[in-house]
Formats: structure tokens, sequence, C-alpha cells
């Protein structure tokens, strides 16, 4: 592995060297790494590319790292991941995607992974997408989420975007039984002429099912973002959706959110706001001595922190 | 030594003009400094101008002998000048913690950063991780507000009115850490406050009306005259109709 590919490594996974526990690293379409434990493997699929994870009922205190690197311009990457979370499993998965493009054509990663989480199964997913290079090649990175959780099983995502993604749509579709709960936390950073697309569709089917469904996004320079939230409370259930997202220069968002009440007992909520950083936040940051640009960097850091 | 040489400020409202301050003129070089006189009489008009926040129609302004009139907030705060908002900003992310580091303007410990909390009557370890969010009460921005303050350890340090906002029982608390703060603090204190027990401990008081400078001195000097007036009956009837 080269340095570009390493860098890409430290910056959606933190992987400095051979991560720790079951690892699947792919990198410009192909494996570049596995390792499986006793509790979690790893199989390549045989009829679409892509990998099965699967994990052990009642794996405690186990995380799976499944990086994908690209530093090869113009390869066009489509992989399907399935995650199988046995019962009472408690794990912590990490994807991310990072793209290096330093050439004239379009780089793209378009993932799909599903995810299917058993009874009282808890999974932390983080997910950080990442790109780089000089090229005028764009850095496109197309994730799509599917998640399935049964009776009591828990999943918390974090998705992050903060540099250097030309195009994005992210396609996030869950469905919970009872008692089952989802929270999403989303953060995008986009700039120059980049656009960002999100779209969560959240079906509460189960009694005490809830969702938490966060974004908080901000939009510099020229850069266009749409967020788009749906919750369905079909059953006694507890959804709340909110999109915060700060807007700079001529940078523009658009937020959706929507719910869909379809049973006398279902509770929720959106919110939505977008707005300019405050000019007494920037003065009073300035009060303490920094400048209108290092007071600004300081608000959007500590936003999407 | 802060310096105002006559300071005017005017605003347009409609199409009439508006004095706001009238020919401000003001040595301060005592350790602390108290300006009253009734609302909407220029006293937070004057604070931030000092801060920068409000540039003068006309006039100047100095410190320690150097023309800071054109300075910008940013530069009136690296040359020593620090001020604790009448309503403090709220963050959203910003953690007390983020706030205290960027006061002080070096990267310090947890323990450093509690030490201010303390001294302002907050329990550090449950706020040093808190975000500076709607969460907090607004006696605990103020209190936060004020911390921040005392870690930048500037020679001028200015507060807008710290008692509003603020319970009575609380702000009781409160005027100890200020009259620790005159103790310890190496620079200048200049407070807007109403409140007798404020005036009690400055070392001068500067009586704001009207835009304008209506009396300067002790308070030996200075409140007899407050009471003696018709302002003295303002703040009164301000101070009940709050």
């Amino acid at each position: 592995m080269d340095s570009i590919q390493k860098n890409l490594l430290a910056e959606i996974a933190d992987i400095h060297d051979v991560p720790e526990g079951a690892y699947n690293i792919r990198s410009n379409g192909s494996l570049a790494g596995r390792n499986t434990t006793a509790n979690i493997d790893i199989v390549t699929k045989t009829d679409k590319p892509g990998i099965d994870i699967i994990i052990k009922p009642h794996t405690v205190h186990e995380s799976v790292h499944i990086p994908v690197i690209l530093s090869e311009s113009g390869l066009k990457d489509m992989v399907y991941n399935d995650f199988y979370i046995g019962e009472g499993a408690d794990v912590t998965i990490v994807a991310g995607c990072g793209i290096h493009n330093c050439g004239d054509q379009s780089s793209e990663h378009d993932g799909i992974h599903t995810f299917y989480i058993e009874k009282n199964a808890k999974v932390r997913y983080i997910e950080k997408h990442y790109g780089e290079g000089d090229g005028k090649g764009e850095r496109i990175l197309n994730p799509t989420t599917v998640v399935h959780i049964a009776e009591g099983g828990y999943m918390e995502m974090e998705t992050v975007q903060i540099k250097g993604v030309d195009s994005t749509v992210r396609n996030t579709e869950a469905d919970l039984k009872d008692g089952a709960s989802l929270v999403i936390h989303e953060k995008i950073m986009t700039h120059g002429n980049q656009t960002a697309e999100t779209n969560f569709t959240v079906d509460l089917d189960g009694v005490d099912s809830s969702a938490n469904v966060i974004s908080r996004s901000v939009a510099k320079e020229s850069s266009r973002q749409i967020f788009n939230s749906h919750i369905n409370g079909n059953n006694k259930c507890y959804g709340h959706t909110e999109c915060d997202a700060i807007i700079m220069d001529s940078g523009k968002v658009q937020a959706v959110p929507s719910l869909s009440a379809n049973n006398i007992d279902a509770s929720l909520i959106h919110e939505a706001a977008i707005g300019k950083i405050a000019g007494e936040q920037l003065i009073k940051l300035m009060t303490l001595g920094l400048t209108e640009a290092e007071a600004e960097e300081q608000i959007v850091n500590g936003f999407l922190k | 030594m802060l310096e105002l040489k006559d300071i005017c400020f005017q605003v347009s409202e409609d199409t009439e003009d508006k004095e706001i301050l009238k020919n401000i003129n003001l040595k301060l070089d005592d350790r602390f400094i108290a300006i009253t006189g009734p609302n909407g009489g220029g006293k937070s008009t004057l604070a931030k101008m000092i801060a920068g926040i409000i540039k003068p129609t006309s006039g100047k302004i100095l410190l320690d002998g150097v023309d800071i009139t054109d300075y910008s907030i940013t530069d009136r705060a690296k040359a020593g000048i620090s001020f604790a908002f009448q309503q403090p900003v709220r963050f959203k992310g910003l953690t007390v913690k983020d706030l205290i580091t960027l006061a002080s303007g070096k990267s310090i410990s947890v323990g450093e950063a509690c030490s201010y909390l303390s001294e302002v009557g907050l329990c550090a370890k449950d706020y040093i991780d808190r975000e500076v969010n709607a969460s907090l009460s607004g006696g605990e921005l103020k209190r936060i507000e004020i911390a921040m303050v005392i870690a930048r350890g500037t020679k001028l340090s200015i507060f807008d009115e710290p008692e509003a906002g603020i319970d009575l029982w609380s702000f009781n608390n409160l005027i100890q850490v200020f009259e620790n703060m005159y103790q310890k603090i190496n620079g200048s204190i200049l407070i807007i406050s109403h409140q007798e027990r404020i005036l009690n401990i400055a070392d001068k008081i500067v009586l704001i009306a009207d835009g304008e400078i209506r009396k300067v001195g002790t308070k030996e000097e200075v409140l007899p005259h407050l009471l003696g007036t018709s302002e003295a009956c303002s703040t009164l009837m301000d101070k009940i109709v709050k």
C-alpha cells in the first residue's frame, strides 16, 4: 500500500497500521487485506461484488473495519455488503470510503450496505467519507444503507462527510420492530460546487419503536445540499427528525422533513433550522482576540464536532 | 489607563438624528470603576464602543496613550480589552472548555479551565464538557461569560450589567466573585451596574444619563447625588418595574 492509500485509510478509519479485530480493506476494487475472528466471519460474495459480514450471537466488545479506498482515476466501484448481527451481540462497525483523484476522469464508489440486526443486538456504525486530489475528475460517493432491526435491537449510525466529495446521494432506509430503536447523526460539510443529497425513510412498525434522525450541515461557497427525511409512525412509537444547517457565502440548503402518523399513538416531531452564523457569535469570539475568519472556523468546527 | 475624548454617537431614526452619547470625556485609571444611571442613558453603548463593537461618530479612545479608535474588535481584544456581554451568546457545539480555552488564548489543561469556573462559583466537573447552548440557564451563562473574562486576564475587563437576568439569590454570590476579582486582578475593572453592593466596592462611580456624564467621583460623592436627583427616581423605578 502506498502513502496516498495509507493517508486515505487514516482519514476515513483512523487506521494507521493493521487494525485490531476483524477487517476487510478494499482498494481500487479488489481485496487488500482481511482478518476474521472466532466470532466474526467475512465472506466474499459469489454472485456480485461485495462481502457478507456475519457476527455470531452474543458477540460483545468486538469491532469490524471495512474501509474502501480509491486512488485510481476513472474507477467506478460498486459493492454490496450485507451485515448479519446475531442476537444479543454488541459490536462496532467502522466503514468509510476515501477517494484520491488526481486525474481527469470521475472516480465513483457506490456501496449498498444492508444490516440485519437480530433481537436485542446493538450496533454502532461509523461511516466517514473523504475525498482529495487536485485532478479535474469528480469524486463521487453514493452510499445506500438499509437497516432491518428486530425486537429490542438498537443501532446508532454516525455518518460524516467533511471534505472533498464532489457529489453524493445518500439513501438510508430503516424498518423497526417492537422496542427497536435507531439513532442517526449525520454531519456534512460541502464547499466549491459540491452537491449533497440525503434521503432518510424510517418505518416505525413495532410497538415502542423509536427513531432519532439528526443532521448538522454546513454549506460553503457555491455548494448545494438537500435533506429529505421521512418518518412513518405505524404503531405506538416515537420519532424525531432534526436538520440544523449553516449556510455561508452562496451556499444553499433545502430541508424537507416530513412525518406520517398512521397510528393514534404515534408521536412524531420534526425540526429544521437553516441560517448563517449569527453576528453576535462572531463578535463574541472576536472579543476573545480571534479574527473574523478564525471565529468562523471555530463556530463551524464546533457545530460539526 | 483608558481615556475617552469628546466621544459622540448618533443614530438616524426615521429622518431624525438621535444623540446616544454626547461629548463624553473620561479618564479611567482606577482599579474598579462602576458606571451607573437610568436605562437608555447610553451606558451599554459606551461599553460596546470601548470593546470596538460600535464605532463612535466622533471622538477618540486611548488605551495607555495609544489611539485605538480605529482598532477592530480583534485588535482591541489583543491590546488588552475584555468584554462580558449583558446577554451571553449561545453556541451549538462549542463546550464551556472550548470557550475558556479560546479566551485564555492558549491550550490549557482541564484543571486550569476548571479553576476559572470555580472562581465564578460553578462546580467545574458538571460544566466543563457542557455545550454552551440553550440547555444552560441565564445565570449559568452569565457566570461562564465572567469566567471567560477572568481567563483572559487582560488589563481592562468590562462587564455589562452582570446582574441582569440573574435572580437575587444568585446575585448575592456573584457579588463575592467581583469582590474577589477586585483583590486579585492586575488590571482595571469597568462594570456597568445598578446594584448598590457593586457601587459600594467601586473606587470610582460614573453617572451617565441621557447620553451625558452627570457626575464622576467616589461613592461618597456620587451616591447622594444619585439619590437626590430625578435620575435616582427613574433608576429606582427601573428596579421596581424590573
